[in-house]
């Protein structure tokens, strides 16, 4: 099933991803990393991910690190 | 199954972290060069020459030989590195400071000469790693720490049209600007990208292309507000576009 | 123009013959922009890299050729620029990098009287340019002296085979007359072993990890471990590889330093003084950096006086003074710019001292 790998200490907290994912199921975690950013997890219980990539192709900081589609 | 449908270049290097700030679009324009490295199997026939700004790391990011030129020169470097080697791929990676104001003379005569080598220009209207002040792509009422109520014409003149000027130089096979303001946008980007040089693999002449891209920090906005600036205010001035294209006359 | 020729004896101006013993000594690639008097360098390459398919580039600049040279040098090749004095000015910072750098390649300085624009007599005013340098930070030229037409063969080829074996750029430092004189020479084999530079020139990650060429990251370390070792470099340069003419000098009272076309005249006022009576002799260091102090303070136990003769308001005495630190009197005899004084003037301005 489609998804995404999120590296979160690359994570800058841009959230650029966040607009991006045509399906809204990226959002901002309580979690942080070794930056003090709190970064971006991915939630998608309905399996609604189509796995387009965008949100990674977006990613400034290379912290979607793996897209899957299918 | 599913399958991968994307993944990090190969060019980068083991584990990369970027010292660009939050929303900085150079983190996506070295990728899509890295991804292009990859595509063109190029890797590990490609010398880059470094400028000064915050493009200078992409040495640090990119898996190829490098020599770090100084600010304005890489074009010069890298003409010097084809010369003494013609069967290696070059390609400098500049920003707007490096390229269009101390380095505009070796850019624009490179490109007259018909030099077989591919220079990245990024556009984000600022010298970004000394603190945002104006520069030759400042836009006209651009607010900067040099132009504090605004780039005024009597003051400082108009900002340069850089792929428009290098296209009109005879040597040139390809010149083209591209934006990161959106995901089209950067898939067009990558393709330009690829296209300066391939034109210098088939030994055709100049390759360009300059890359219109954010500077959050030193223009005082998210990122999210920065992309919508790219949009909003630089691409309706700087057009995007493929103005030179030998392969296709 | 002459053809490139090897075993054979011409006469030729010492532009020619420098470009010449470029190509000789397996110069790849030659970038440079045109100015008097050394306009004929780059002239006499452009058509013969051209003919051998090596590179060649008028560029656009002094700050494009400088730069350019670097560019090739980081591959590996031989590499050359020419120019003169303010031109060379234009170049400091690009020479200040290819030190941090480690970039071996040879620049030709032919100078010009200055400063600002100046004119096109010929001058030794660049002996500080060259031998302290106008860019940042500490750095060192290896910085040649040819006095000849054939020196200025016999030191190019040196100063390819001293800047390849210790990665610095090399200078030499030649002047208008040396450059527009004519004089027969003999052109040979470049004499000197190819070094190896495949460790670190920059050739693609086919066969090694990728390589980084750059002053910034060496230096962000503040343990100074850079800097360090390229001093112990120049160390070890000054000691193996300083150069030097004398003359009559075990028992010379006074000892005339010169350097350049201008010590041709010097040797002649030094025979031209003993003839009188008077025990002078001849002393003329070949390489300004490393500048032979080691030898003039020996010198400095038996001499009673120094003199320099230079065509320019006194720059190379300050080396003969730091090297003599005061064990006797260095004077001065000079002219500001143009063709270097006689051996009869020169030999007349001494006994007035």
């Amino acid at each position: 099933m489609s998804h995404i790998v999120i590296n979160g200490d690359k994570c800058k907290a841009c959230y650029l991803c966040i607009e991006e994912c045509p399906k809204k199921l990226i959002k901002i975690s309580k979690n942080t990393n070794s930056l003090g950013n709190h970064i971006v997890e991915f939630d998608d219980p309905k399996k609604e991910c189509l796995g387009c990539a965008m949100c990674a192709t977006r990613c400034p900081d290379l912290a979607i690190t793996e897209v899957y589609k299918g | 199954m599913a399958t991968q449908v994307f993944s990090l270049p190969k060019t980068l290097k083991g584990d990369v972290k970027y010292s660009f700030c939050p929303g900085c679009d150079h983190g996506v324009a070295v990728r899509l060069v890295a991804e292009v490295l990859d595509e063109l199997g190029i890797i590990d026939n490609t010398i880059l020459s470094a400028a000064i700004g915050c493009s200078v790391t992409t040495y640090d990011f990119i898996n190829v030989d490098a020599l770090e030129a100084p600010h304005g020169r890489a074009v010069a470097e890298a003409v010097g590195i084809k010369r003494a080697r013609p069967d290696k791929i070059v390609f400098t990676y500049q920003g707007d400071g490096d390229f269009a104001s101390i380095g505009l003379a070796e850019g624009i005569h490179a490109a007259l000469r018909g030099e077989k080598i591919t220079a990245i220009c990024i556009n984000n209207t600022t010298y970004g790693m000394t603190g945002g002040q104006l520069g030759p792509t400042t836009l006209v009422g651009q607010v900067t720490t040099t132009s504090p109520t605004g780039r005024n014409l009597e003051y400082y003149g108009y900002p340069i049209k850089l792929a428009e000027h290098i296209a009109l130089c005879d040597g040139t096979a390809f010149s083209a600007r591209v934006s990161l303001d959106s995901v089209p946008n950067i898939k067009k980007a990558k393709q330009a990208i690829k296209k300066a040089f391939e034109v210098q693999m088939k030994g055709l002449g100049f390759g360009f292309v300059e890359i219109l891209s954010t500077c959050p920090t030193n223009w005082k906005m998210s990122p999210d507000k920065a992309h919508a600036r790219v949009r909003d205010e630089m691409m309706p001035v700087f057009k995007p576009g493929i103005y030179k294209d030998v392969t296709a006359e | 123009m002459v053809e490139c020729l090897t075993d054979k004896k011409v006469l030729t101006k010492g532009n020619y013959a420098i470009a010449n013993a470029a190509v000789l000594a397996g110069c790849q690639c030659y970038f440079g922009y045109p100015i008097t008097p050394q306009s004929e360098i780059g002239e006499f390459l452009s058509g013969k890299m051209q003919e051998l398919k090596r590179g060649y580039v008028s560029a656009e600049s002094e700050l494009a050729s400088i730069n350019m040279v670097m560019g090739a040098a980081s591959t590996g090749v031989k590499a050359m620029t020419s120019s003169s004095s303010c031109a060379v000015s234009l170049m400091q910072e690009g020479l200040s990098y290819a030190c941090a750098d480690e970039l071996p390649f040879v620049l030709v300085s032919v100078m010009r009287g200055g400063p600002g624009l100046g004119n096109i007599y010929p001058s030794q005013g660049d002996y500080i340019q060259a031998t302290r340098g106008g860019g940042n930070g500490d750095y060192k030229l290896i910085v040649l002296a040819p006095s000849t037409v054939q020196e200025c063969v016999d030191l190019t080829y040196k100063a390819f085979y001293l800047s390849q074996k210790y990665r610095n750029p090399t200078v030499l430092l030649a002047d208008g007359l040396l450059g527009q004189m004519m004089e027969p020479v003999e052109f040979y084999d470049y004499p000197y072993p190819e070094i190896d530079n495949s460790s670190w020139a920059l050739s693609g990650t086919k066969d090694h990890k990728a390589r980084i060429i750059r002053s910034y990251g060496p230096l962000a370390d503040d343990r100074c471990r850079f800097l360090e070792k390229l001093f112990q470099k120049y160390k070890t340069i000054e000691e193996n590889e300083t150069e030097w003419e004398e003359i009559n000098t075990e028992d010379a009272d006074i000892i005339l330093v010169s350097f350049g076309s201008t010590s041709r005249n010097v040797k002649t006022a030094m025979k031209k003084l003993r003839e009188k009576g008077i025990k002078a002799g001849f002393f003329r260091p070949i390489t300004l950096y490393p500048f032979p102090s080691k030898r003039l303070a020996e010198l400095s136990k038996t001499a009673k006086k120094f003199v320099t003769v230079e065509v320019n308001m006194g720059q190379m005495v300050d080396d003969v003074r730091l090297a003599v630190n005061g064990a006797c009197p260095v004077e001065l005899i000079n002219k500001g710019v143009g063709i270097p004084p006689s051996a009869e003037e020169i030999v007349s301005r001494i006994e007035v001292l």
